[in-house]
């Protein structure tokens, strides 16, 4: 069992924790993940290390509530103890390049801050464009601003920083003649696209992570499965970074709505469920 | 006097039509007057060829006397000299090849049902409930397992009883390997393996589950924490792929994958959290024992299945009594056909497979008739569906984070006749070293890689 240490609410459906998991702690790199059960017949839900303690032996990780799963690990409060979790994960990221642009889009924040931290620690020059929808949205902006040489906050609404899209903000930069050896785009697929339509125009290697759909993260099922330069790739194994300029996103976006009904009914379920011991 | 019926006594089975529609196991077992009656057609041959049929060499006529005589306990002493995993090897393990193939009964008429007599014996002493093992002394040597499937639960076991103190480090949250995730409960009811567990850990076999080995910790970063000698039972996980055009389609799974969903994750119950496709018509390519599961799991899904095979029905790899159980449930064998693409709907899901026939031309290197396709005979099979069971191969992880650890072209790891690997100290059996095989070799390789391990820690002091 794995003790849920502290927890921490960044907005009204984000959420961080911090776990109990020594094994884990100890080699947990940037750009690695960990796959959780919140209970015995729980699924198994992959999330990205946002950071690790190989001293307390914890590692946080930080998530959105979107589904069943999330919703019934939402419930957890520190103490309890969560039935599984496996990691690391994956490969680490590349911490290559002196001059990078991080771009991370809404919950995508949560992958992106510790890879921009690493990029800090290895001495590089980090710029980071943020993007939310509106200003309730916004998480990690004191992270983020602590681990940026600079910060461009975006909202679709203008709630919150600047209004506008974060690719609007790169291209600005691009166009401004700000060097950029390399990029790296983690959030929705749909922004991770069009940051890679941009940078391939200025040939900007660039960078994303990938989070298809999982099940065991060990490169067994091929659920995970990408098109990247023609060829099949695992994401929990091959990845889940990749050169952005080589990725299907369209084949990706198509994969990732695979259980869309089965999920919202499973919502539901949960919801009923989770009110239900709520009411008791 | 032997009984001389030609005929094997019949396994009672649960009715096909009963049977697609649950996931209890779908052969019930003899009772215990089957049993004797069946050990009755053992002839106890002088010089027992049944015994060179089966990789770990079981004492079969002795086993069988003993049951013939209605002495379970007796018999069970006898397969547990050379087997550890009776119960589900009397289950799974393709007989009709192995031990059975080469039983004087089967001369003329049907071979004496050795598989179904040790799987018997087994659930005998099971449902019995058997004295709890007791702790060995403890030799002082620490050792470390990686992967918990029958290889690994094998060689941990041996190695626990010379008085080894053994951690498993297993990657998925449960212990079993294949055992749990790939064959299915109808087949294999997961108590069973859960059963052998238990045993283990009352042997004092340490487990540690969501441990994967060279990213959680490399081989040589265990031994610098004082494993003295690592057995790898890594198996063969990774699954295979045609590149067809379409592969990524929604809907099209790697067999791994469903199983993994429908069996580990447990999909065939309502009330589970992981979502599995409910197909109307799957087409399942491939003719082994994974692509009969596959098969099998989706037909209970209620899907009307056709089972694409490039070979003919003699070449089907599959057990013989799978193959058998299939055809009663309903699914469909389209034998000589091999997919050449998968063909989508606009929102990224398939709604076709297009094959082609194949007709068998000259033996190739295995004997086997090589299927060749026939040129211009293409059509189109709808399906909403389709699971890939063509062959796994072994995960790349250990011998990428290993070095010194070298493996041959198929990625399979290369061991001495000992199962040593390349690397001191660092012992291999089972799938990661033979590819995708049989849960009976697994073990037999677990069996021998603890005793070379002991010999070696031994010579070491
Ligand atoms: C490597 C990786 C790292 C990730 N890191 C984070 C993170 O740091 N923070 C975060 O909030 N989310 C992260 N995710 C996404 C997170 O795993 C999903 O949001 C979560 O599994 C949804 O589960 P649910 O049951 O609550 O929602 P559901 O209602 O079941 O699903 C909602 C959506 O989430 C996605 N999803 C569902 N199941 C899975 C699954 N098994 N694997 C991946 N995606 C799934 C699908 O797109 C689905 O439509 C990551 C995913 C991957 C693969
Ligand atoms: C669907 C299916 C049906 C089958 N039917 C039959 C049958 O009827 N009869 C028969 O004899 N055989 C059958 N087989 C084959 C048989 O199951 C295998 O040959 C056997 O399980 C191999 O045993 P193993 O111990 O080598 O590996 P596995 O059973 O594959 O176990 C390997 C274990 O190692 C773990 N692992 C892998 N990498 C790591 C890592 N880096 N760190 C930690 N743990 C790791 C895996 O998670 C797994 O639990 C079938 C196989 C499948 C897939
Ligand atoms: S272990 Fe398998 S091959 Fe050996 S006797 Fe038993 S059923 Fe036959
Ligand atoms: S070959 Fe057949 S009849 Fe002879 S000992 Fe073996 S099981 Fe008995
Ligand atoms: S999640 Fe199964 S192979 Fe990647
Ligand atoms: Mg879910």
């Amino acid at each position: 069992m794995f003790e849920i240490t502290e927890k921490r609410i960044l907005n009204p459906t984000v959420e961080e924790i911090t776990v109990y998991a020594p094994n884990a702690a100890a080699k947990a790199k940037a750009g690695q993940f960990i796959i959780l059960r919140t209970d015995e017949d729980g699924e198994r839900i992959p999330f990205t290390i946002a950071s690790a303690d190989p001293e307390k032996g914890t590692v946080s990780v930080i998530y959105q509530i979107v589904g069943a799963g999330t919703r019934k690990l939402s419930a957890l409060k520190q103490g309890d103890s969560l039935h599984d979790f496996a990691g690391p994960l994956g490969k680490p990221s590349e911490i290559e390049g002196e001059n990078v642009v991080i771009i991370g889009g809404g919950v995508g924040c949560a992958i992106a801050w510790p890879t921009a931290k690493a990029f800090k620690q290895a001495g590089k020059n980090v710029t980071s464009i943020v993007g939310f929808r509106n200003k309730d949205l916004v998480i990690l902006e004191d992270e983020f601003k602590d681990t940026s040489d600079a910060f461009y906050l975006m909202s679709d609404d203008g709630s919150a920083g600047q209004k506008g899209l974060v690719t609007a903000k790169l291209e600005e930069l691009i166009q401004n003649g700000q060097k950029i050896d390399r990029v790296i785009a983690i959030g929705p697929l749909i922004m991770m696209k069009f940051v890679c339509e941009l940078t391939k125009k200025y040939n900007i290697p660039t960078i994303v992570s990938m989070n298809p759909i999982m099940i065991d993260g060990t490169g067994m099922c091929g659920g995970c499965r990408l098109v990247v330069d023609g060829k099949m790739q695992f994401a929990c194994v091959d990845g889940p970074d990749f050169d952005g300029h080589k990725v299907d996103f369209d084949a990706a976006m198509k994969r990732n709505r695979q259980y869309l009904d089965f999920e919202k009914h499973k919502y539901e379920e949960a919801c009923n469920l989770l009110n239900k011991e709520v009411d008791a | 006097m032997p009984n001389m019926r030609m005929d094997k006594n019949p396994m009672p089975v649960q009715d096909p039509e009963v049977r697609i529609h649950n996931v209890d196991e779908v052969a019930t077992g003899y009772t215990a007057e089957m049993a004797i009656d069946e050990a009755k057609r053992c002839l106890s041959c002088k010089h027992k060829p049944c015994v060179a049929g089966c990789p770990v060499n079981i004492h079969i006529p002795e086993f069988i006397a003993r049951v013939a005589e209605g002495d379970f306990e007796g018999a069970y002493e006898i397969i547990s000299l050379t087997s550890s995993l009776p119960a589900i090897c009397g289950r799974v393990c393709p007989q009709e090849s192995q031990c059975e193939a080469r039983c004087v009964r089967g001369i003329k008429g049907e071979p004496v049902s050795i598989g179904r007599l040790e799987r018997f014996v087994a659930d005998y002493m099971r449902e019995k409930g058997e004295t709890p093992a007791v702790k060995a002394e403890p030799n002082g040597h620490k050792v470390a397992v990686v992967g918990a499937g029958p290889a690994g639960l094998t060689a941990a076991g041996d190695l626990a009883k010379l008085g080894y103190e053994v951690t498993v480090f297993e990657a998925l949250h449960t212990p079993g390997g294949v055992l749990m995730y790939g064959i299915p409960e109808f087949r294999l009811p997961k108590a069973i393996v859960a059963h052998e567990i238990d045993k283990l850990k009352d042997l004092g076999v340490e487990f540690v589950t969501n441990f994967v080995v060279g990213r959680a910790s490399t081989i040589d970063e265990m031994m610098d924490d004082g494993y003295e000698a690592v057995f790898v039972g890594s198996g063969a996980g990774l699954p295979n792929f045609m590149n067809l055009p379409g592969e990524a389609l929604n809907g099209v799974y790697s067999a791994n994958e469903f199983l993994t969903r429908y069996n580990l994750m447990k999909a065939y119950d309502e009330n589970s959290s992981t979502p599995i496709q409910h197909p109307t018509k799957t087409v399942v390519v491939g003719g082994g024992n994974v692509a009969m599961d596959a098969a099998r799991c989706a037909r209970r899904l209620g899907s009307e299945v056709h089972v694409v095979y490039r070979r003919s029905l003699e070449e089907l790899p599959a057990r013989k009594e799978e193959v058998e159980h299939a055809m009663e449930e309903g699914i469909i064998f389209d034998l000589l056909n091999n997919p050449v693409a998968v063909l989508g709907d606009e929102n990224g899901h398939i709604k076709a497979v297009e094959c082609i026939k194949m007709e068998l031309g000259e033996p190739d290197e295995s004997g086997r008739r090589r299927p060749v396709p026939v040129e211009g005979s293409n059509f189109i099979i709808d399906a909403d569906c389709m699971i890939m069971a063509i062959g796994t191969s072994p995960n790349p992880l250990i011998r990428q984070t290993t070095p010194g650890l070298d493996v041959n072209r198929r990625g399979c790891l290369i061991v001495d006749e000992n199962e040593m690997t390349t690397k001191d100290g660092v012992y291999a059996g089972g799938d990661a070293v033979t590819g995708a095989a049989t849960v009976i070799s697994a073990m037999g390789a677990g069996k021998k890689a603890a005793a070379a391990m002991h010999e070696y820690l031994s010579s070491k002091e």
